[in-house]
């Protein structure tokens, strides 16, 4: 869609060196993860990383992480979470602690990317679809859309365990009363906060069709979740009419 | 067996290349579809990656990498469209 976004270079990738500056419990699975990268170019929303381990015999793993910050600076934020099988998740949302080494390669991405547009005009409007952890790019493009002061219209669906479960939820409530033209609408598949009254469980093709911006309305859609999830999303934004090359998708999963 | 997406071969490929392939459209040249690399779908193992086309399931490429090198194959790849600006 390269009449959405106009072309900005985006920042070169290169292998890096970063120290972890802060680490803290986002949800009971997960942790935010705040990097300072040495020679980090910035990065724009939506971008992920590779974060490499090697174990002192020489082994490695690698394994991609979506970005939960844009801009330019060295300093990253990744929100992680724990897999209960995974071979890295566990150690850095558990055992990682400030001043810990990590080797990182980004920026990375070219395609599940968001740019305000550089005119200031009001562009297609935006629908972000996220289920679980795929939240985390979805939150930097939030996070750009109220920082460039883009008067696009912009949503999130978010569809997340249980309240406890949802990432960012702070900021996303602040993002919400703020003055950008951006809201959020809450799935919860195990357990609604008290006193609401929208049904519990997974998002349905009818659910989505009525928290979703319209497709007459021609948004532009990026959905990030698991392969299932997106999937499953996918298939019944183009029931509902939405066009598929305005739709962007990103599968997570690995451990 | 599990499957992902071309984005994430933006990193093993973005040490290959001088820009990010994953935005370049490519078409398959088993049922002529064209579309980004991050939209096909990849399947990796301890061997490497596959990525296939969405449409027809086509193998699009294979990515290995061993002993120090890395071997790309763009098995099923016809023309590849890629934006200018990166």
């Amino acid at each position: 869609m390269s009449t959405v976004q106009p072309s900005v270079a985006a920042p070169r990738t290169a292998w890096h060196v970063a120290a972890v500056a802060e680490t803290r419990r986002e949800t009971p699975s997960a942790a935010r993860i705040t990097l300072d990268v040495d020679g980090w170019p910035g990065n724009l929303a939506g971008q992920h990383l590779d974060v490499r381990l090697t174990a002192p015999d020489g082994y490695s793993a690698t394994r991609s992480y979506s970005i939960a910050s844009s801009g330019d600076g060295s300093r990253v934020v990744l929100a992680v979470d724990r897999l209960p099988d995974g071979e890295v998740s566990p150690f850095l949302v558990d055992e990682l602690r400030v001043g810990d080494r990590l080797e990182v390669h980004g920026p990375l991405g070219a395609y599940f990317v968001w740019r305000p547009p550089t005119d200031g005009s009001s562009g297609r409007p935006v629908q972000l679809i996220a289920g679980g952890s795929g939240v985390v790019p979805l939150f930097a493009i939030a996070r750009a859309h109220a920082a460039a002061g883009d008067p696009t219209p912009m949503r999130l669906l978010y569809s997340v365990r249980t309240p406890d479960d949802a990432f960012f939820a702070a900021e996303l409530a602040a993002a919400q009363a703020g003055p950008a033209p951006f809201g959020t609408t809450f799935v919860y598949t195990r357990r609604a906060p008290d006193g609401d009254d929208a049904p519990v469980g997974r998002i349905s093709r009818e659910r989505l069709a009525t928290a979703v911006i319209a497709a007459a309305e021609r948004p532009v859609v990026y959905v990030c979740g698991s392969t299932g999830f997106v999937e499953r999303v996918a298939s019944w934004l183009i029931d509902l009419g939405h066009d598929q090359r305005a739709i962007r998708t990103e599968r997570y999963g690995g451990t | 067996m599990q499957h992902f997406d071309g984005n994430l071969l933006a990193g093993p490929l973005a040490d290959l290349f001088a820009f990010d392939p994953t935005a370049a459209r490519a078409r398959c040249n088993g049922c002529g579809a064209m579309g980004e690399l991050a939209t096909a779908l990849v399947y990796r193992s301890g061997a490497g990656s596959v990525a296939r086309c969405r449409v027809c399931g086509e193998v699009l490429l294979t990515l290995v990498v061993a002993d120090g090198r890395t071997f790309v194959n763009f098995t099923g790849t016809g023309a590849i469209e890629i934006p200018s600006g990166r």
